[in-house]
């Protein structure tokens, strides 16, 4: 059951998308949404769509794969779409008892039900195309002004990415702590909710206290590798900018530059 | 001066309450002495609570002693500023494999080491194939640490240790949690740095089949060294080794036990090969 637990589910493949540096994605990722809520009428609507089909095209990711990423987001865009229908005021199409359907309301649900599908496909392109690690990695070069501010930067992305390696091995000792607790007699499937969070404590306080016990190990063994913070240290695998990540920045502009000026002239 | 001088070692380990009273104390090191010369390739054996892995955590200077003196590559360590050096270049495995592996990639792993000494990029990715490559793991680079056997990920470790380029890796017990096939993978990967590269092993355990292949071996009990000697020394004190609680190796007791009968087979048997070679001479 917790096995199936997937974070950043990575998709592997090689195309001009995945070789890109994690900062261009970042920084595309992020442009792409603020169109999203900048575009309006159709010409920016067909604008946007072209622009998310041909990065879904580029990034060799099947399409299927990005739609499943869709389910968990369905109930809050069915209820965006029920408050909208009916709640914005304007010419009405349907009525029945106090309820009415108007020509707003649907053009108002479209658009928003749109603006969240395409948000979330956008960003899963994100993470479907870059390894957790190089996310982290492209977190830390891009923040690293923020370290003038005293916000440990580094720090922050090395915990990080000591969490997303943990995550597999603190699932399976979940696992096998609940087998354990099972094995002695512990109940946690019956009774109502606070019966099951009262069962939770016997798996909770074993997994805290071998977490932390990890956490001592694993801090010995960096100091014993030199680990000393991020000051004076190299990387193995560097970020650095080449020529197709100048691509993507000049064509990501371009395509705003298309969709604000589609916004401004119509 | 042998790369590792410890004399009259002590450490306390010191329990307060809440006022800062002292409420007891352990001494884990009582006066150790221990001589290793470079490319040596020494044991410490002792059981539970013998204070091995309290020594060997002195050794880069993860504890510092409470009392006497102890030279890691003709550098004081009392003096605070030979502290990375001493890291660098004392190297430290330790027993459990998913606790001492950082990145969620073999080789981004075993890269550790060297971005923390800043070693530029270049270099990095030559140290860290001939470190795989050494433990024989170089196979797997591209693989997640998650999904490698016990012995495995021990190797990589070990790599990992490796590619800091030290003059000598100390192993705390680096087999406990290993079944008998990667206790065996990861020996021989130790073995072989030893013989190939000339680096100083210095290998903590409980296990004495291990210590058959040591230049030297120190048994401790106690926060003591009791016994000290080459493995054949070492090993044909059977009955003193019994009152350290130590396991002594089958043959070896098979041997000691016919010695005890009646037949005349010298002491310090290790091997196999060696009990049946003394056998044949009988007849």
């Amino acid at each position: 059951m917790l096995r199936d637990i997937t974070i950043g589910q990575y998709y592997p493949a090689d195309s001009v998308i995945h070789k890109l540096d994690p900062r261009t994605k970042l920084t595309a990722t992020l442009i792409y949404v603020v169109s999203l809520f900048v575009f309006r009428g159709m010409a920016g609507f067909v604008a946007v769509t072209l622009g998310l089909l041909i990065i879904i095209r580029v990034s060799k990711v099947p399409f299927f794969y990005m739609i499943k990423g869709l389910k968990a987001i369905m109930i809050i865009v069915v209820i965006t779409v029920i408050f909208n229908l009916f709640l914005t005021p304007g010419e009405a199409i349907v009525t029945f008892w106090k309820l009415k359907i108007t020509w707003e309301g649907l053009k108002n649900a479209g658009f928003l039900t749109v603006r969240l599908i395409y948000l979330i496909l956008g960003s899963s392109v994100l993470t479907l195309t870059t390894t957790p690690n190089q996310l982290t990695d492209g977190l830390e070069k891009a923040l690293k002004p923020l370290n003038k501010l005293h916000v440990p930067v580094h720090e922050i992305s090395m915990m990080m990415s000591i969490a997303l390696r943990f995550i597999p091995i603190l699932v399976e000792e979940t696992d096998k702590i609940m087998k354990a607790q099972l094995a002695r007699g512990a109940d946690f499937e019956s009774g109502n909710l606070v019966k099951k969070a009262k069962s939770m404590v016997p798996l909770l306080v074993p997994l805290f206290i071998s977490a932390f016990r990890r956490a001592n190990d694993l801090a010995m063994a960096m100091e014993a590798r030199c680990y000393h913070g991020g000051e004076g240290r190299t990387k193995m695998k560097p970020l650095k900018y080449k020529k197709r990540d100048g691509v993507t920045y000049v064509v990501i502009a371009a395509y705003f530059a298309v969709v604000v000026s589609l916004r401004l002239v119509l | 001066m042998n790369f590792i001088e410890a004399r009259k070692l002590i450490h306390e380990y010191i329990r307060r309450d809440e006022e800062e009273n002292v409420e007891s104390i352990l001494t884990a090191l009582d006066g150790v002495d221990l001589d290793v010369k470079q490319g040596e390739f020494v044991a410490v054996l002792g059981h539970n609570g013998s204070g091995k892995s309290t020594l060997a955590k002195h050794l880069n200077l993860l504890l510092h002693p409470s009392g006497g003196t102890l030279w890691v590559d003709g550098k004081n360590t009392q003096e605070a500023d030979s502290l990375w050096d001493i890291r660098q270049n004392v190297g430290m495995v330790f027993q459990n494999p998913d606790n001492q592996i950082i990145a969620s990639v073999v080789e981004e792993d075993v890269a550790f080491g060297p971005e923390n000494i800043g070693i530029p990029t270049s270099e990095i990715w030559g140290r860290v194939e001939r470190s795989l490559k050494s433990v024989g793991m170089i196979q797997y680079r591209q693989h997640s640490p998650n999904k490698l056997s016990g012995g495995q990920k021990q190797r990589v470790a070990i790599a990992g240790v490796m590619a800091m380029e030290p003059k000598c890796i100390v192993l705390d017990e680096p087999t406990a949690m290993l079944d008998p096939n990667g206790r065996k993978e990861v020996l021989d990967a130790v073995v072989r740095l030893n013989q190939e590269k000339g680096v100083t092993v210095i290998l903590i355990t409980h296990y004495m089949e291990e210590v058959i292949r040591a230049d030297k071996v120190y048994v401790m009990d106690h926060g003591k060294v009791v016994m000290q000697g080459v493995p054949r020394a070492i090993f044909s004190q059977v009955d003193a080794l019994k009152s350290y609680r130590l396991d002594v190796p089958q043959i070896t007791l098979l041997a000691h036990e016919l010695h005890e009968a009646g037949l005349p087979i010298p002491d310090g048997i290790l091997t196999r090969q060696e009990l049946v070679e003394a056998l044949c001479q009988l007849y």
